[in-house]
């Protein structure tokens, strides 16, 4: 039961903060090149969409967790997501992976893919 | 339900039918080919006796003609089989004597390929093909496709030939290729074996294994065809008899217990259906019964997708959402589960919950493969098939029905309806977040291929399980060869020959068979794409090219990350790259129209239609597409 109080907590408690302070680009382009070379894609997705059969690996994109929830969560996850510690992967590297998943566009609207409506 | 057959030269005239038939065939041979057919056949000592004047022997009434009889006797349609000397007297006598009809060879490219392909047939077809290998490098090509089936509870039929007389096995090969207990490596997960020793024994063997096979849990068995009991001549006079083969009714429930479980689901507030293998039968049987049962109950139905058990998008089904959908149940009727365990723990960490198990795995059980999943508490377990027991069941809870009580079971349908909309517009939902992604979602190649193949009679052959459950999510599955479960014993290798296997059962009905195939699982054996361009078995592949062993990716990154030291080497024996497999050009060399690599998913619907066009036309075709980890 916590193990999804948490991942419930990860992916929709905690979103939105980031909306506050635009990332800077170049954090968003370090952000991708870290998140695809830490493999958080493998799990996740490689524009965070998420892996569908899969609810250990949530939805990360557009809107992440905060930054403060993220770093928690990765550095002590709980379910099946392996901890990254921070010899792995840095806080501030964090912060630009954030930024990245930030940057990702809403998909475009139910109603305006045809393929996806009866 | 009992169904015989008769065969079609008559089971008492055998002889008589095989003597002409081989007399007719032998007469159209040149003496040359007659001679080398007697060397080949196990006579190679006789030959040699002869000198250099005399006629070689020739057999013109082998055993194998006899055996053959009683597989068409049977009714098989294909022999799925790589060749093999040790079967090669049944060969002979398949494609000579049987003129390669009923059953037609199909040449497959590894046993495993063969037995994988009579799996998927199966499922799609509710019986088996007769399937063919070694008795010993064969078997344990084999052996893995066996387990699958095993644990799919597939009646998979496969005879494998051996040569038990020291006398006559010719050189060294022939040694290294004889075995002792020919089926013995593999009996742990089989349903049943045998070794026979005369023609009589063979034909009663035969008959039996297959009413072994056919009776729930249907499962697979092994035949050993003795080299010599092939090759050799019919003994004169030798009254052989095939015997009468009436397949055995299934088990069903017994009556008092499916009167109490009855009685348990009427009363009960919010009964759940769990379903892994209900729909067992390979028929349409099967999910008509599944929807009567939860449309008279109106309760909510978890498929586990071992087989198509309920409609994807019937109202009732809460598969896509199954912790909801047992949330407040208080009682849960299982109809063949697979992992009920794992399925139920998250509700009886919280609560007590009643459950009722309707399944033929309390009837049959190995010890040392261990694949009936952890143990269940259960409150009334009836050891029966379900599908047979389902008919008495419904009529049962029909009659305790009151008219009070069918009125909350309509209101208890319509908030599992709303609740099966809601799921299902949350899946289109998330169907759109990564929409024009590079690599493809498997969302969007799923969705793609749907809009296409959804008018056409289609089968969806290949597992759900790593393209996100997708098909299952967004395709409107109604019909038992929509979706046909997956490996049973998780065993990669099985998806490209089985999908084929299916394609072959679809390929008579006119159906168009699609499959999303896994990289990594193609290339176990990926002969079979010159298997399905040689015979022109119409089926459309889609490659699901994430260029990894992608699980195992996973797993390897979670082992690295939980002790610290990084994921920079993951990719070491995980990662199919460096070079990247060309698998158009793949498929190309073995005669299957292709495209691809396949990256921008604006590119997939004119692939999509190329392929169709092909398919329709009776032959396969492979697009190649790069695509996301899951």
């Amino acid at each position: 039961m916590k193990k999804w109080m948490a991942i419930w907590a990860f992916v929709v408690f905690l979103p939105a903060v980031h909306a506050q302070n635009p990332p800077a680009p170049s954090n968003v382009e370090n952000g991708k090149r870290l998140y695809l070379k830490n493999g958080c894609y493998e799990c996740h997705g490689t524009v965070g969409q998420g892996a569908q059969a899969n609810p250990l690996a949530p939805r990360l994109a557009p809107r992440p967790p905060a930054l403060a929830a993220l770093i928690a969560y990765v550095r002590k996850p709980a379910g099946g997501m392996p901890p990254y510690v921070s010899k792995v992967m840095s806080d501030a590297e964090l912060e630009d992976v954030r930024a990245y998943l930030a940057s990702i566009p809403e998909p475009p609207p139910l109603k305006s893919i045809a393929l996806l409506n009866p | 339900m009992s169904k015989s057959k008769k065969s079609r030269v008559g089971r008492r005239g055998f002889l008589r039918g095989a003597a002409v038939g081989a007399a007719a065939a032998l007469a159209a041979k040149p003496p040359v080919a007659m001679a080398q057919q007697a060397v080949q056949s196990g006579t190679a000592q006789v030959a040699a006796n002869a000198g250099p004047a005399a006629e070689a022997r020739i057999i013109d009434r082998p055993g194998s003609d006899f055996m053959l009889e009683v597989f068409k006797s049977i009714g098989f349609d294909y022999l799925f089989a790589n060749p093999g000397g040790s079967f090669g007297g049944l060969h002979e006598s398949v494609i000579n004597i049987g003129g390669n009809k009923d059953p037609e060879f199909i040449t497959c490219m590894h046993e495993e390929s063969s037995v994988a392909m009579s799996h998927g047939y199966a499922k799609v077809e509710g019986k088996p093909v007769l399937t063919m290998a070694h008795g010993t490098v064969g078997l344990q090509h084999a052996a893995m496709a066996l387990y699958n089936a095993w644990c799919d509870r597939v009646p998979v039929y496969l005879v494998i030939g051996n040569t038990l007389d020291v006398q006559h096995r010719g050189g060294e090969v022939a040694w290294v290729h004889s075995v002792q207990d020919a089926a013995g490596m593999v009996r742990e997960f089989v349903k049943w074996d045998d070794t026979p020793v005369s023609l009589q024994h063979f034909a009663e063997s035969a008959v039996r294994a297959y009413k072994v096979a056919m009776t729930p849990p249907r499962l697979p068995v092994v035949l050993v065809a003795d080299t010599e009991m092939q090759d050799n001549q019919i003994p004169a006079g030798e009254n052989l008899r095939i015997p009468k083969l009436t397949l055995t009714a299934p088990p069903a429930g017994d009556p008092a217990a499916v009167a109490e479980a009855a009685k348990m689901l009427v009363a009960a507030e919010n009964p759940v259906i769990v379903a892994g293998r209900a729909a067992s039968s390979g028929s349409a049987e099967g999910l008509r019964l599944m929807v009567e049962l939860a449309e008279t109950l109106q309760a909510g139905v978890i498929d586990q997708y071992q087989r198509l058990n309920f409609p994807s998008h019937h109202r009732l089904n809460q598969s896509l959402n199954p912790r909801a959908a047992l949330a407040n149940a208080d009682l849960v009727l299982a109809l063949e589960p697979g992992d009920l365990y794992g399925t139920l723990r998250p509700v009886r960490q919280r609560r007590p919950i009643k459950v009722i198990t309707i399944t033929s795995g309390d009837l049959y059980l190995k010890s040392n493969y261990q694949d009936f999943q952890r143990f269940n508490d259960t409150d009334l377990s009836i050891g029966a098939d379900a599908e047979a027991t389902l008919p008495a069941l419904i009529e049962a809870i029909k009659r305790l029905t009151t008219s009070d009580r069918r009125i909350a079971f309509e209101a208890r349908g319509a908030k599992l309806a709303d609740l099966s909309r809601q799921n299902l517009e949350q899946a289109r939902v998330a169907a759109t977040y990564g929409w024009d992604a590079s690599p493809i979602t498997t969302a969007r190649l799923t969705t793609e291929v749907w809009a296409q193949v959804k008018n056409e009679d289609w089968s969806y052959a290949s597992e759900a399980l790593f393209v996100s459950n997708w098909p299952l999510k967004l395709w409107d599955m109604n019909k038992h060869y929509h979706y046909i479960g997956g490996k049973g014993g998780a065993g990669i290798g099985y998806g490209a020959p089985a999908t084929l296997g299916a394609a072959v059962a679809n390929k008579k009905h006119g159906r168009f068979t699609v499959n999303i195939q896994t990289d990594g699982d193609m290339m176990y054996a990926p002969g079979i794409l010159w298997t399905a361009a040689h015979h022109r078995i119409p089926i459309l592949t889609l490659m699901h090219n994430n260029r990894a062993y992608h699980q195992e990716v996973m797993g390897i990154q979670g082992t690295a990350n939980h002790r610290g030291r990084g994921i920079d080497r993951i990719h070491i024996g995980t990662k199919i790259d460096d070079p990247f497999i060309d698998y158009a050009k793949l498929a190309q060399s073995m005669g299957v129209r292709s495209e691809g690599p396949i990256s921008d998913p604006k590119d997939l619907g004119g692939a999509i239609r190329r392929g169709i066009e092909v398919v329709k036309r009776g032959e396969p075709y492979l697009i190649d597409v790069v695509t996301q980890g899951r």
